[in-house]
Formats: C-alpha cells, structure tokens, sequence
C-alpha cells in the first residue's frame, strides 16, 4: 500500500469514527449541561469546595469562578513544582526554578501544556499525577464550561444568567471527562501504553551503552492528555514516544481523542440553542478547514522536493516510521488546529510549508474544531463577526440566532479578536531585536536558516498565546525571557478572550430574541458556512501575511 | 416596477360622503425616479460636485474633525509622517510621489462626506430663504400687538390674514383658512388648515393666503419644524447611528491589527536583513487598513438620509432610517394607502323584472346631484361600462335636484313625471315603501351579499306610471390602488409582515385584506387597539413600523420602532414620531423601509469590498519589501509588476483612486431589489466580496503599466 493510500484510508476511518461519535455524544452533553439534578459524586464535592451549585451567575460572577479556579491551579501547581525537592516518589528530581514552574503552571493551567521540561528528566510521579494530570481534566471542563456558558448566551433571553460555573466545571469532569477517559486509557494499555508507578530503568542498547526509561502512569495521562486537547506529554518525545503511543492503531485512536469532543459540541451547541442546523453550519465550517488543511499537509509532506526527501519517498525527516507520512501528517493538523500540541513527529522537521500549515492552523485562533469549549467559542466570536458583515449585505441589523449584533457585542467580539494578535506579534517581534532572546536561536541567519529560526520564534509565541502547546524545537526556550513571556502570553492568550466571551454572553442572555422571518440571514446554511470560512482565512491571513511570508513562506519559496 | 398610482385629486383621504376640506394632491409616484434605476435609486451624482466640494474637503483635514474617523485619521497621520520623510531625502521622487497619494487619499475621503453634504446645504439656503424674520400679531387678552416671530412663546395666541408668514408652528384655535406649504413641502397646491380636529397644524415660515386665523404657538422660536429641517438636511445635528458606530468599532480594530502587523514587521525584517524605509511600512500600512470603506461610511450616512429627503420625507435621527431597514411589521392604514381614498360603484345588479341598463340609466340620473367622490363614481361607471353620456344638471330643463345630505342619506331627481333616488338601502327602502310601493322580494339577498363580499350596497329605486319600486343594487367597493398586491408579496419575501389598519367592520376588512393580499388585518380598529397590537408584536422581538396623522396616532407612533407623521397631521403626530412626510402620502413608508435596508447594505457592501481588496495589495508590496532579501518570494508577486517601488505605488494609487471610484456608489446606495435575504447575500457576496477579490489585481497591474511607462522609473 503506498503511503498516500494509507493515508486516505486513515483519514476516511477517521472521520467515520468521528460522525459515529458525533450525536450520541454531543447529546449526551447537551442533556449533561442542561439537566437539573446532580449526581451523588457532585454533591459531595459541591459541599468540599462549598459552592451553591444551583445558584444561577450573571457573567461577572461565572467569570470570577473561573478565574479564581484557575488561579488556585497554578499556585498549587507552582507549590509543588518548587516544592518536588521534598515529596515522595519525585524519583530524585530536584526541585523546578521559579520561572520554569512558573512557565509550567501557567501552561497547565491554561490547557496548553507548552513544556520546556522534558517529563522524564524532571518531573516525578506525584507532579505529573496529582498536579499536571489534574489540570489536564479541570483546565479543560474549564474551556468547556466557559463555551457552555457562551451557548446559554445565545439560547437564554431577557436574563442575565449564564448557568452555574462550579456545576459546569465539575459536570464536565465527573461526566464527560472522566469516563470516556476510563475507556480510552483501558484502550491504550491494551496498545501497549504503560501505566505503572515503576522507577528509572538502565537498559542497555543494541550499539553499546545503557538509556534510562522510566514507567508511571502514562496512559491514563495520555488519554487526558488528547481527549482534553491539552498535550502536555508524559515525555519530552511527546506521542512519538512509544511508552504514550505505541501503534499506528494507537495513533489514529489519540487523533479521535483529540477531535471527538470539540467536533461534538457543535451538536451540543445545535441542541442547546434549539436548532441543530446550526451546530451542523458550525461543524461544516470547521470541518472544511480541518480536512483542507489535512489534504494540503499530506500533499506538500508527498511532494518531496529536495534529495534526501527524494531519496526517503517523502518528507520522512522527524517522522516515525510506524506511522508514516500521513498519520503523521494528520496527527500534526489535528494537533494544531486544536488546542492540544501533542505531536507524534518532530513539527520543526516538516517541510516549510508543511510548518507554515502548522502555524496558520493555530493562528486562526484553533477553531477547526479547537480546544475542548475554547473551539466552539472562538468558532462563535468569529461567527459574530461574518454576521455582522454579512448582515448588513442583507439589509438589517445583523443578527445571530436570533440576537442583534450591536455596538457592544461587536466590541466584545474585536476586543476578543485583537488579544492573540498582539500576544503573537509583540512578543515574537521583541524577541527579534533582544539580544538574549536571539542567543537562544540555534538556527541562525549565520547558519543559512535564518527564516527556519524566524519560524520557531513565531512558532513559539503562536503555540503559546493559543494555548496550543506543540513546539518547533531548535530554539531554546528554557530562559527567563522565554520561560517567562511565553508565560505571561498563554495566560493572557487564555483568560483574556474568556473575559469578553463571558461578557459577550451576558449581553447576548440579556436581549430578547428577534423572530426569523425571510429577511433574516441564514446562519444555518452552506452560503454562511462558506461566508465563515471565507472571513475566518481572510482575516488571519492579512493579520499573519508578513510574519508567514518571512517564514515559512521564504523558506520554502527559496 | 410597479406603476405609479395616482390618486383622483382632492379628497383622497374622505372615507366618508361628507364634504372634506381639499388638500394638497399628493405626488404618489414612487420614488420619483426612472425605470431601470433600482427601486430606490438615489439622485443622480453630478461629477460637477467633486469640484464644487473641494474647499470643503480641504477644511475637513483638520485634525481635531478626522480624529472622528479613526481610520481616517491614521491615513492622515501617515501622510504627515511620510511627508516628513520624504523631505529628509528630498531628491527621492519615490518619497513624494507615496506622500502625495496618501494626502489625495485623505483628500478623497473628505470629498466624498463633503460632496454628500453639498447636496443637503442646497435644500437648507432654500429652507432659510423661508425663515425670514416675520413680524407676529399676537392678542394679548383683547388687544393686539406687533413682536419679532422670535419673541414668541409658546402658549402665545397670533392672528395671521391672507397674505401674512405665520411666524411660529402651531396648531389654529380659531377660523378657516387655505395655507400655502410649498417652502416647506415643494407642493405648490395650497391646503387647508382649519381649528379642531386633525388639520389643526400650522408650520412657521408658510403662507396664509386667504381668511383670518388664530393660532397658539407650540414651539419655541429656534426649534421651530423649519429649524429643525434645516439642521437635518444639513447634517448639522447628524449623530452617529448606532450600527455605524458598531461598524466604527469593528474598522477601528481591524485598524489596529494592522498596525500591529506592520509595526512588528521591521523587526521581523530587521532579524531577515531587509529593514524597510519608514515610508514603504507607512504605504504598507494604509493600503492594509480598511480605507475604503473608512472613508465613505460617513458619506454613505448623509446620503441615506439624503435619499429619504429627495422624497419629501425627513427622518429626525438616523437610528429611525436604520430601523426602518429591520422592520419586520408595518401597519398601513387602509384608506389612502392600500385602498384608493373612496368607496367605488363597481357593479349595477338589477332585481328580477329589471335590466342592467334600466338601473345604469336610474343610477346615473340620481347621482348626478351626489358631488361625493362615490357619486361620482356611479356617473364614471355608467358611463365607462354602460355608454352612457354624462348628462349635466343644466340639460334637464324642469329637473328637481335633490342633493346628497347625511340626514337623509339618498340623491336622486324628478323629472318627466318620473321620480329617481338612490341611496343608504334603509333610507331607500323606507322611501318606497312610504310611497305605497313594493320592495323586491331580492333586494335584500343582493344587498346581504354584496355586504358580506366586503362592498357597500346602496338601493336604487324609482317612481314612476309603473308605481314606486325598487330598480335594484349599486355595489361600492374599495378600490385596492393598482399594484398594491404585489408590494406586499415582495414584501412578504422581504420577510416583512403587512397588517392593514381600518375602522370597517372584520367582515368589509376581511374581504379587502384578501384582495389586496395583506398578512393580516386590525377592524374596528381603535387607537387603543393599535398601541396594543404595536406592543404585542414588540412584545415578540419585532419591529413595527406605521404611519399616523390624529393627534390620536400620537401614542402608537410614539411607541412604533418607526413612526412617519404626515405632515398634513396635527403638531402632536408630528413630535411624536420620528419622520415626517412631507407629501402625506402613506404608501411611502413602504420606500422608507428599502431605503433603511439599502443604507445597511451598502455599508456592508463596501466594507467587504474593502477588506477583499487587502488580498491583492499584499500580493503587491509583501515581494516588492522582501524579495531582495528571499529572492524566492518573487513567486507572490503574481501581478508580475514591473519594479518594487512601482509595485507599492500602484496598490497606493489604486488605494486612493477606488475611493473615487465608489463615491458614486455610496451616495446613491447598493441596487436593492427586494429579495430574501439568501439571494440578496449570495449577489452582494458575488459582487462585492468575489470582486473585491479580483478588482484591485486587475487595477493594481493596470496602474503599475502606466507607471512602468514613465520614463526613469519603471
């Protein structure tokens, strides 16, 4: 079979898989979000944490929750990073410095698991269980709650309530989180993933010498670890470690795990707002780009151009052999158009337009289908903006399932819209001209790679301010100066779009509903779908033009 | 097309036989305006106005008035930073040449808002010219005294005769008398204004040109309706509409995206060897952010309300003209708007015994004395269905009129030995049967059916050497003015719900509101019963729009999302809605709707465009910055254009000059043809986002042959 056809076959089990999982899972969570009663487990952590979990919040107070949830993450998660020195089963490893727990917790924190660790040389088993497993499931019912939240937005009308964000958060762990991730780790482990608390192991290898591997409990992290779109790998080789990943039948089931929740919550959305054309319009949209971009990365990784490429019959460079060109290439755009990061190939090897489609795909704020919630949000905002210029082209005010876009919501919405540009481009720009952020550059204009070392800074940023995660490697990003912006830029780049999502919800809840007639735009239809395309590509293209065309455009035009 | 309805002249608005005052005839041609042109098209720009406006547009560069504009404003700051520039290098024709194409785009964008304004301060000389300082009589108890018009307050008694300026809007407590409105409405048949009741409304700055009345002042000098006129059309009191604003927000973030992209470009070239000239990045910068529309949005504004304007109509904010465009439920007065003003003979029905020409002739004889428009209307039919000639009252020799009167409710004649009369079925019925005569046995099943097929039976009956009898059954009906069917179905596709308004009973509304095709219908209709059906619909999220002349309208126009008040209506309609028609013409709010559609459509037509347009201009600039540094992104450069600086040059000419090219669009709005909403965005999107995508590919490349062909550049 050759690696194109392997490639397509793949991709087609993929997407059948998906559309089987699609309504009895977007239902499901549909009736999990909406249903009154809690379970007894929910209970029993309500009174833990002593939160009213029936008590209705208007944005403010959902938006203090998740804030103050998020915060008490990464001080626990900084606690026991500076603290490991001193806790059990830390298998030696020192303590973290601050900037580099600093670094590591706000990345947990923020569902994008950006890691300038490498798990096996520096993280025992009580942080990577209890503190960064934790966060995998909590950061993401967080995203998911926040998207929950924004639906309710656009489905309530004349109230300022948005749901409860503790009954959300936990709901979304106990309900949906946990047991899909009981199954899909009692998956790997039958593929062969590890899941032990053993120690450091010398083996000796075939070529003389002696590697260290550790055990610990690796599927039940990997399974978070996709299902939660976070990506933070139990190893610094990340899923193409075969501990986490061991079989091209393992890789195509972490895919399905990537993508299967935020494909769902489209139906969720359809479900919740009383109309499921319009959740299909949303998953038409992120399913073209998705597989778009998955046809265009197979391509430019099969057109191979140079002569080792040539000689290997593909871009085979970086890439494991037990997965092959397309896997890998499917792997790295669901990786990158989500918010999770998990790689099962080396993204800086790709070719330079194989690493450009990586960067756009983040770069349009991953939304095809996006991070689990952080996906159908950024999906929604972007929807607000083709509404309100595709509304006005029909004559009226434009307005989206039913709710006017007005000044307010349209200042929400560009607010939203400006935050990770600036996130992106500022810090990747001041890097360009500090002096220590430059030492940190191993490919260097000197070396004849200057655009590749322009890429991995952008790479950087871009992964960071969208709580992406994945890294172009050649750059060193364990100093201060990155340890630390790359920091500050996924905590901006997460809670910042959440403040005006929340608040765009409460505006929405508080309108009154506008009745359908002829004369309103369909949103449900394939012309807006295409429209919502059209604007999502139009306007991160000419935000990210010049930087791409620095990069990895100039790379590969070269 | 529909064709323009003409009403019969005076009288239009009588429901009722009883003499009405004459009022102006209104010009009911829809819109005004040529076949072919769009529905509403707008007025026809003269490229005269570019000339005449550049003294405006030349004061607009101003800074403290383009900081209004964000977008604007960073062009204008762009030109002043590269001029700059382009004088520390001043043999650098490169410099000069980007420095001069950013101050025409400014200059361009300033043209357009003044152009638009231009047009308004034309009408506002001609609206002072009927603001002449008038001198008031006012009574003060018994006496009368000369004061300034601008002394007067309100609550101030004044006397105007023929021949005087009434010096302040009002309403007449006192006397009769015929006005003439053409300052304000162009209409140069005079109008009648008379004290009590719906035609009280006097307007400051008309003429009295016969009788004696007395008017009680309602506006303080200065906010007179002729002032406030004045400062609408000159777009003095124009504030920015709230989906405009929206659309500000929305180009100044994109402005600022930009920015940052550009900005945080030199370091990125720095890093790649290839810093740019502060001049190149500032043209980079204005070609990216969304100029075009950024330029004509306020030009666009203006010239929404421009349009309404051309048709007599004055909005008095802009939120009402973008209301308009989200209506989704209007209220239309039956009488004048779907139904011709008056009760029409249809149809003579004989009862058994009689012919249809015994009763034509019968009808035509007793209706000669009726002057009532249905009256009329019998002598028109007989004449048009029947061949009879219109006998004149003069020809009868020895005829005995007796003439309609609301008492007893019949005309008719007596002549040669033979008495006729016609008239209400019961005041006729009783007339025959007063005479000892018989009453056909069908007289009263035609009568019932003709009722309940919604006409207006009236019974004529004769006497005669064959004795008193009933001949038979005049069918009046309402006339559903010519076209109106189809406005409601394009309406209907528009998504917009009519519901008609009359004070018939349900069984006469029912029956109209079939024929004329409209959604739904309010009988019997109270004021009561239309504020609540105006709430409810609102209650659903609607927009409802109506019009209104009674000082009883005033509460439901005041509550309608988009309330017009015929100008012929009293001073309490007028404030309390939020247009006034100066033609009083009720089917115009039907025009006002497209024209709010149009002015949202054609914002968001351009601002597409303009974003559509950025595709190309990087295609142009990006290689012409960085090819020489990565000679491979020579490949982007896919126009071919011939060198760098003609390449940047090009986008900032066809930046500046698209501007120019739309001015005319924005000032006479997008074609609108009431479509549903799909089509309508699957065409805009066609034309203005697909062709925005292209357009300036092809613009670029052209302008950059000619550049190529100067000598010493290329």
């Amino acid at each position: 079979m050759s690696p194109a056809l392997a490639g397509v076959l793949q991709l087609t089990a993929l997407t059948a898989a998906l559309a089987l999982a699609y309504r009895p899972l977007g239902d499901y969570m549909a009736a999990v979000y909406h249903s009154p009663k809690h379970l007894r487990i929910e209970k029993v952590i309500y009174r833990c944490i002593g939160a009213n979990a029936d008590a209705e919040m208007r944005w403010p107070a959902y938006l203090r929750g998740v804030l103050a949830f998020s915060a008490a993450g990464v001080l626990l998660l900084y606690l026991l990073q500076r603290l490991q020195g001193g806790l059990p089963l830390s298998l030696g490893f020192a303590s973290i410095s601050p900037d580099q727990a600093f670094n590591t917790a706000a990345s947990f924190v923020t569902n994008t698991n950006w890691q300038s660790y490498s798990g096996e040389q520096a993280m025992g088993h009580v942080v990577q269980t209890a503190g960064l497993a934790v966060q995998n499931f909590v950061s993401a019912a967080t995203g998911m709650a926040v998207a929950v939240a924004l639906v309710r937005g656009f489905a309530r009308s004349r109230t300022g309530d948005l749901g409860n964000f503790w009954a959300d958060l936990v709901r979304g762990t106990v309900r949906v989180l946990v047991p899909i991730a009981v199954l899909g780790a009692l998956v790997l482990v039958a593929c062969g993933a590890v899941q032990n608390f053993s120690g450091i192991h010398e083996v000796g290898q075939f070529m003389g010498g002696a590697q260290q591997t550790n055990g610990g409990a690796v599927a039940s992290q990997e399974v978070i670890k996709e299902l939660g779109t976070n990506g933070g790998g139990y190893f610094n080789a990340n899923s193409a470690h075969p501990f986490e990943n061991p079989s091209a039948f393992s890789n195509l089931f972490e895919i399905f795990l990537i993508l299967v929740i935020p494909f769902a919550l489209t139906r969720t959305f359809g479900k919740l707002v009383g109309n499921v054309k319009q959740g299909y319009a949303i998953l038409a949209t992120m399913g073209v780009i998705w597989l778009g971009f998955t046809a265009l990365m197979m391509w430019t990784e099969s057109a191979h151009g140079g002569p080792a490429l040539q000689a290997a019959g593909a871009a085979m460079e970086g890439k494991e052999t037990r997965f092959g060109v397309g896997a890998s290439s499917i792997f790295s755009v669901a990786t990158t158009l989500t918010s999770t990061g998990a790689v099962d190939a080396f993204h800086s090897s790709f070719t330079a337009f194989g690493g450009g489609i990586q960067l756009l795909g983040m770069m349009l704020g991953e939304l095809a289908p996006g991070g689990v919630g952080s996906g159908l949000y950024g999906m929604l905002v972007m929807a607000t903006i083709a509404v309100f210029l595709a509304g006005l082209m029909v004559g009226r005010t434009p307005e989206y399932l039913g709710k006017k876009i007005g000044t307010r919501e349209i200042k929400l919405a560009a607010c939203y819209l400006l935050i990770t540009p600036t996130l992106v481009l500022g810090f990747a720009a001041a890097s360009m001209v500090l002096p220590d952020a430059l030492g940190s550059m191993l490919n260097t204009k000197a070396l004849g790679a200057g655009s590749h070392g322009f890429s991995e800074v952008l790479y950087a940023y871009t992964s960071g301010a969208n709580n992406n995660g994945s890294a172009f490697a050649g750059l060193n990003a364990n100093t201060p100066w990155y340890n630390t912006t790359i920091g500050l830029a996924m905590l901006l780049g997460r809670f910042l779009p959440m403040v005006f999502v929340l608040a765009l919800a409460g505006s929405l809840a508080e309108q009154q509903p506008v009745p359908q007639t002829a004369g309103t735009l369909r949103t449900e239809k394939p012309l807006f779908a295409g429209l919502l395309v059209g604007t999502i590509l139009i306007i991160t293209g000419l935000t990210y033009f010049p930087a791409l065309a620095l990069g990895p455009l100039a790379e590969g035009l070269s | 097309m529909t064709a323009p309805v003409k009403p019969e002249g005076p009288g239009t608005m009588a429901s009722s036989s009883t003499a009405t005052p004459p009022r102006a005839p209104h010009q009911d041609v829809p819109g005004g305006h040529q076949p072919g042109d769009g529905r509403v098209g707008g007025g026809l720009f003269d490229p005269q106005q570019l000339l005449t406006s550049l003294p405006d547009a030349i004061r607009k560069l101003d800074p403290r008035v383009m900081v209004k504009s964000p977008v604007m404003f960073v062009v204008e700051v762009g030109s002043v930073l590269t001029t700059i520039f382009a004088c520390t290098s001043p043999t650098d024709w490169f410099g000069w040449a980007i420095a001069a194409w950013l101050w025409l785009t400014v200059l361009f964008a300033n043209l357009a808002e003044a152009v638009a304004e231009g047009r308004g301060k034309a009408q506002a000389d001609t609206l002072r010219k009927a603001k002449t300082d008038t001198v008031a009589r006012r009574i003060d108890g018994a006496a009368e005294e000369q004061v300034p018009g601008t002394a007067l307050r309100i609550g101030d008694l004044v006397v105007c005769e023929a021949g005087d300026i009434i010096p302040g809007d009002g309403d007449v407590v006192e006397g009769v008398a015929s006005v003439d409105e053409s300052a304000i409405t162009g209409e140069s048949a005079p109008v009648i204004r008379e004290s009590g009741g719906d035609r009280s409304a006097v307007t400051g700055g008309t003429k009295v040109l016969s009788d004696r009345i007395v008017i009680k002042i309602t506006t303080k000098p200065g906010e007179t309706f002729i002032d406030r006129m004045i400062n609408l059309v000159e777009g003095a009191a124009r504030q920015k509409t709230p989906n405009e604003i929206a659309l500000n927000i929305l180009l100044a973030s994109l402005t600022i995206v930009f920015l940052l992209a550009v900005v945080t470009l030199q370091p990125f070239a720095i890093y790649a060897g290839a810093e740019q000239p502060m001049i190149v990045l500032l043209a980079l910068l204005v070609c990216l952010i969304p100029t075009t529309i950024g330029a004509l949005l306020s030009a666009i504004g203006i010239a929404g309300m421009d349009r309404l304007v051309q048709r007599n109509v004055l909005a008095m904010s802009g939120r009402a003209v973008e209301a308009a465009g989200d209506v989704s439920t209007l209220l239309l007065d039956k009488t004048g708007t779907i139904t011709l003003g008056n009760r029409q003979a249809a149809e003579f029905v004989p009862v058994d015994g009689t012919t249809e020409a015994e009763i034509a002739d019968a009808a035509q004889l007793s209706s000669l004395a009726d002057e009532t428009p249905e009256g009329r209307s019998i002598v028109v039919l007989a004449k048009e269905k029947y061949g009879l000639r219109e006998r004149h009252q003069g020809e009868l020799t020895g005829a005995e009129w007796t003439p309609f009167t609301a008492q007893t409710r019949m005309s008719g004649v007596d002549v040669d030995g033979r008495t006729v009369r016609k008239g209400a079925s019961g005041a006729v019925i009783a007339w025959v049967q007063e005479r000892g005569g018989d009453v056909a046995r069908d007289a009263d099943a035609l009568s019932n059916a003709i009722s309940e097929a919604g006409g207006t039976p009236l019974l004529v009956a004769v006497e005669d050497d064959k004795g008193p009898r009933v001949l038979g059954v005049i069918h009046l009906k309402d006339v559903v003015k010519e076209g109106m069917r189809e406005r409601f179905v394009e309406l209907r596709r528009m998504g917009i719900k009519t519901v008609m308004i009359t004070g018939d009973n349900p069984l006469t509304a029912k029956a109209i509101a079939d024929e004329a095709g409209v959604d739904d219908f309010l009988a019997e209709a109270t004021p009561e019963d239309k504020m609540a059906l105006i709430k409810r619909e609102q209650a659903g999220g609607k927009l409802v729009a109506m019009t209104g002349d009674g000082t009883n309208d005033a509460p439901a126009l005041a509550q309608a999302d988009v309330g017009v008040a015929m100008n012929t209506g009293t001073s309490a309609a007028k404030e309390a809605g939020n247009m006034v028609d100066l033609d009083s013409n009720p089917t115009k709010l039907i025009e006002i709707v497209e024209i709010g559609k149009q002015l949202l459509i054609t914002r968001g037509a351009l601002t597409t465009f303009s974003i559509a347009n950025d595709v190309a201009k990087y295609f142009a600039i990006i290689p012409a910055m960085f090819a020489v540094a990565y000679p491979g992104l020579d490949t982007l450069n896919v126009m071919r254009l011939s060198s760098p600086d003609s390449a940047i040059l090009s986008a900032i000419i066809f930046n500046a000059l698209v501007i120019v090219a739309l001015v005319p669009l924005a000032l006479k709005g997008v074609q609108y043809r009431p479509v549903s909403a799909d089509r309508m965005l699957r065409r805009n999107l066609a034309v203005y986002g697909l062709g925005g995508l292209i357009a300036p590919f092809i613009g670029i490349k052209l302008i950059d042959l000619l550049i190529s062909l100067i000598p010493g550049i290329g």
